[in-house]
């Protein structure tokens, strides 16, 4: 089987809810993690994905 | 110069005329340079030379003769085999790809169109044999009529109802109408979107037609033609500006969101709708006999 989405990393405001294996950026606030986000999007070629406010995730699609 | 010389020049030259007439660069934006039209006008000067050759070598009773017109379909299947694999390796550099689907039907009518040579080519022949040349110009015209018939096949407009819709967020998700598109998560991406995007809902007809949107290699078409003709909002490395298209499951409905360079809704409508209906993708649940267009029984 190809697995043709991923996740690339998780961005996230809440240090309590982590665990797991992506690359996981840790920011201070919601404005930081948008702009981290947007660079890694841009890095990865991925998209931007809301899934909280305190938790985005890069998907490769 | 013998009897037959100038009805087969005659066969030869209206078969090649003919697929000059059958290869204009239209929607489908293929074949666009003069390299791709000579490959196909010479394949149609082939087809014409087999078409027209066939009727003398009946009438000298070389009835053995007539099984080269079997070459002659190994050889046009083979072209449909080549147009397939051209459009496949060039599709993916497309900023928004043609799909599978499109390009079978593309392949297809390739190969169709080749057929349609011969058959005119047999017939302008024939008729010039038996009758004069006069009948055999007006046999043409009718031949390349009928072909004009075959070639041509429905569009969207015939099937569905187009309707404007705006685009709009609901967290980050954004819909076209009550249609879920997509999650978009950073508010830049957002705004670009409402900025840039248009959307669209396409509404069936019947309950034929459902199956028929709903097929993803029609629904990339009409992706493909509408980012073609209007433009696309967007570049390598930028998969978020992506024009997407997502069916609403309860009734069939299909919401389109593109994010074209010309944002006119009219000319954007008027696009959507002459996108053809490929062949592959025609369902017609109605035809087995279970259910009727209206999905009843």
């Amino acid at each position: 089987m190809k697995i043709e989405k991923a996740i690339l990393a998780v961005i996230t405001t809440n240090k309590a809810n982590i665990d797991g294996g992506a690359p996981i950026f840790i920011c201070e606030n919601r404005q930081q993690a948008e702009e981290i986000s947007a660079n890694l999007e841009a890095i990865t070629d991925g998209i931007a994905h809301e899934l909280s406010d305190e938790l985005f995730i890069i998907v490769k699609h | 110069m013998n009897e037959y010389t100038l009805p087969i020049l005659f066969g030869v030259i209206i078969g090649t005329v003919v697929r000059i007439l059958m290869l204009r660069t239209d929607y489908r934006q293929y074949p666009t340079y003069l390299h791709g039209k000579v490959i196909h006008v010479s394949l149609g000067f082939i087809a014409a030379s087999l078409g027209s050759v066939a009727i003398p070598a009946i009438m000298e009773l070389e009835f053995t003769a007539v099984t080269f017109l079997t070459v002659a379909a190994t050889q046009f299947r083979e072209v449909r085999n080549m147009e397939r694999n051209t459009l496949t390796e060039v599709d993916g550099f497309e900023l928004v790809p043609r799909g599978k689907t499109y390009i079978e039907g593309i392949a297809i009518s390739f190969e169709s169109r080749n057929y349609l040579v011969i058959f005119t080519s047999f017939i302008g022949t024939l008729v010039f044999i038996v009758f004069n040349i006069y009948l055999a110009i007006l046999a043409t015209v009718v031949c390349f009529m009928i072909s004009k018939v075959l070639m041509s096949g429905k569009t969207m407009k015939d099937i569905v109802e187009i309707d404007h819709h705006d685009l709009h967020f609901e967290g980050a998700g954004l819909y076209v109408d009550n249609i879920y598109i997509m999650n978009i998560g950073l508010p830049e991406r957002q705004e670009e979107i409402l900025k840039y995007g248009m959307g669209f809902v396409l509404t069936p007809k019947n309950m034929n037609v459902i199956t028929t949107i709903a097929n993803l290699g029609q629904r990339q078409a009409v992706l493909h033609d509408v980012s073609v003709t209007l433009g696309v909002f967007r570049d390598s490395g930028t998969p978020a500006l992506t024009p997407l298209i997502k069916r609403d499951l309860d009734d069939g409905r299909i919401g389109i969101f593109i994010l074209p360079q010309i944002r006119e809704v009219t000319k954007a409508k008027k696009v959507i709708g002459a996108v053809p209906v490929l062949e592959n993708a025609i369902r017609m649940p109605s035809e087995s006999g279970f259910t009727n267009k209206r999905g009843q029984y």
